[in-house]
């Protein structure tokens, strides 16, 4: 069976309460968005500013979005088991763009049709270019951790945060 | 005496058909989720639907790849042998289709292809080529959860698979997925006007063989009351069309423990059968985590079956005093707003979403208002929290900002955690859905 339920702390993270552009997406072939409006609210309660931009999303609609909002961070997510297929694609895509190519993008999610038996995909997408890969509950723990962490690209870079509207 | 619709004269397809002799011998039809990317496992899945120990029909799932209309990446996953999360029926060809259903040896055994496409004409073409005669979705259905197509154009492309399919198959099955709306935390009011309202878009577009769908929700006596409200409009508004009403076991988050996903899906047979619904679309005690097998899928017809043939109604499952009139009224003010908006059904769905008269909950397409919001009340019941611009009320308009990360996951898990729960404790004696319904 799957990972067990992530426990949710409510952590203060001081590190993170700088207002950065965080760029939420689904891939192209997944239409849930539950994830997305989750992921959203949580980031939101980070103190971010998040672009959702919601459920199939072509590659070139993500790569445009990209370079219309210039995000700190982008995060995939996606649950429809295709995730790992989907990411290897347009993780290579954003990648041979040159501007873009430098961009922290991480995914996360159920990645694969055959849950935590079918073992894990993070390895082949890291290779394939993501900074890092949450799979499925269990990432949302990792995933607090990970923005909190010090190293993190984009959250913690030296660009003063966006002013707020 | 049958509450669904008058006997047709018109020939009967195979899928109506079954439902027909299922609802004459007083039986629970039951039908898997099911799809595999090949046509080995997909033709071996469909012959163990067909010999499983319960009253079947089986189902052709299909993949994302060609839901989305993306037949391309369908081809290379499985020319690599890659996992897909469906049968991609537009990828393998009509004609390899048919000789799959032939090959698994069923003889007449009725088969709907279940999908997910805003824009399914090609779907639809397939499945007549394969010689099947019954799939689902809707334009609405199909769009809003599903795609960012905007709802015109799935409103066109709807219109055109309906007339289609009414044309190649004398007798062809369409059914709503109007009552499934991102499969949780959307009142049952507006579920049952959307099946309602689909199914009127379909009879306009030529089509008499009809289902109307509702998703099993939060509350065992508020879905009785809601299946009654959709049985009583349905039989207003689709006189003359042969129907019958389908349930789908719950389309949330589902619980992750074994005991806690059969307990509810028995509890979702068991409302299918006390209401009197003809046919009944399963879940597996895999949902939470992976694609179902063959075997959970087998395992799980059969278990719904048994619940079904065993089931009794107790005090507890009543709905209230006028629960189900004032579910009725509501859901029938959603149909009437909507049709008064335009003389043709796909016009006055377009224009009622854009006036925000329809309005999905937490829905993030672009031809959705984003207006409303619901909550689950003390007692599990699924509530409005804001009505936006539709015409009912809400019990306490609080706006839609006041949500959090975590409230909404509370709510997400509400039937996850109520059953997991339930079916931890040694002590339970109750039925989860009382607990799920009373707590
Ligand atoms: C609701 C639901 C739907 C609704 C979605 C409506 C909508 N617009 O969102 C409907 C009914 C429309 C639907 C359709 C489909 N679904 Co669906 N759906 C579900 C269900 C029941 C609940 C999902 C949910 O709402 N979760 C709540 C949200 C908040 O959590 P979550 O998505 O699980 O994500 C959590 C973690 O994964 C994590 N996470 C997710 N993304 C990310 C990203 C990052 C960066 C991080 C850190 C964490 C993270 O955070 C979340 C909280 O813990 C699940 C099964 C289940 N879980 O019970 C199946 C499920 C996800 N669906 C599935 C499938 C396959 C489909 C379909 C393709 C149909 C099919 N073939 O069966 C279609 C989708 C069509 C398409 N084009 O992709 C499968 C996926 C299988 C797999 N991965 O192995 C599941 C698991 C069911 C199953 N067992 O078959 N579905």
């Amino acid at each position: 069976m799957s990972a067990a339920p992530a426990v949710i702390a409510p952590e203060p993270l001081p590190s993170t309460t700088g207002r950065r552009r965080v760029l939420v997406s689904s891939v192209s072939s997944d239409s849930h968005t539950w994830n997305l409006v989750f992921l959203q609210l949580l980031l939101e309660e980070l103190g971010h500013t998040v672009t959702n931009i919601g459920a199939c999303v072509p590659d070139d609609l993500l790569i445009a979005e990209c370079r219309r909002h210039r995000p700190d961070m982008v995060v995939i997510s996606s649950v429809n088991g295709h995730g790992y297929l989907d990411g290897r694609r347009l993780i290579a895509r954003l990648r041979a763009e040159p501007d873009l190519a430098g961009i922290p993008v991480v995914i996360g999610g159920k990645l694969g049709t055959r849950g935590a038996e079918g073992g894990s995909h993070a390895s082949e997408l890291v290779e394939a270019g993501f900074d890092a890969v949450f799979e499925d509950s269990a990432g949302i723990g990792e995933f607090r951790r990970y923005l909190a962490a010090p190293q993190t690209p984009a959250l913690h870079h030296d660009t003063p945060p966006v002013p707020v509207p | 005496m049958s509450a669904a619709g008058l006997p047709q004269p018109r020939p009967a397809g195979s899928f109506a058909d079954a439902v027909a002799r299922a609802r004459a011998a007083g039986e629970l039809l039951v039908q898997p989720r099911m799809g595999f990317p090949t046509v080995e496992q997909m033709g071996a899945g469909l012959r163990a639907v067909h010999d499983a120990r319960a009253r079947t029909v089986g189902t052709i799932t299909l993949d994302s790849y060609t839901r989305v209309g993306d037949h391309g990446s369908a081809r290379r996953a499985l020319q690599a042998g890659e996992d897909l999360n469906g049968f991609p029926i537009v990828a393998h060809g009509g004609q390899v289709t048919r000789r799959m259903i032939d090959d698994a040896g069923t003889g007449g055994f009725a088969v709907q292809v279940r999908h997910g496409s805003p824009l399914p004409l090609g779907i639809v073409q397939a499945l007549v080529d394969a010689g099947l005669d019954a799939t689902e979705g809707g334009p609405v259905s199909y769009c809003l959860p599903y795609s960012r197509t905007p709802l015109t154009e799935a409103v066109d492309a709807w219109a055109r698979s309906c007339e289609l399919l009414a044309e190649q198959v004398p007798g062809a099955h369409l059914e709503s997925f109007g009552g499934c709306m991102l499969g949780q935390l959307c009142p049952p009011s507006l579920l049952v006007a959307l099946s309602v309202l689909e199914g009127l878009f379909f009879r306009r577009h030529g089509l008499h063989s009809i289902s109307l769908s509702y998703a099993q929700q939060t509350s065992f006596p508020q879905d009785v009351a809601a299946l009654a409200a959709l049985r009583r409009l349905s039989g207003e508004y689709l006189e003359g069309a042969d129907w019958h009403v389908v349930l789908y076991t719950y389309m949330g988050v589902f619980p992750r423990s074994v005991p806690g996903a059969l307990a509810l899906l028995r509890d979702s047979a068991r409302l299918a059968a006390v209401t009197g619904t003809e046919r009944l679309i399963v879940k597996t005690p895999a949902e939470a985590h992976r694609i179902p097998t063959v075997e959970d899928n087998v395992r799980a017809l059969e278990e719904a079956a048994a619940a079904a043939r065993d089931a009794a109604f107790t005090e507890a499952d009543l709905p209230d005093d006028g629960e189900a009139d004032d579910l009725y009224r509501e859901a029938r003010d959603l149909i009437e707003a909507t049709l008064e908006l335009n003389g043709d059904v796909g016009r006055a769905l377009t224009a009622a979403f854009a006036r925000g008269h329809l309005d999905v909950p937490y829905c993030l397409h672009a031809d959705n208002a984003q207006r409303t919001r619901s909550h689950i009340d003390r007692r599990g019941r699924l509530q409005w929290t804001s009505a936006g611009r539709m015409p009912v009320r809400a019990a306490a308009d609080r706006g839609t900002g006041a949500v959090g990360a975590e409230e909404l996951l509370g709510m997400l898990s509400h039937v996850q955690n109520t059953f997991d729960r339930a079916a931890l404790e040694p002590s339970a004696q109750s039925s989860p859905a009382l607990r799920a319904g009373h707590a």
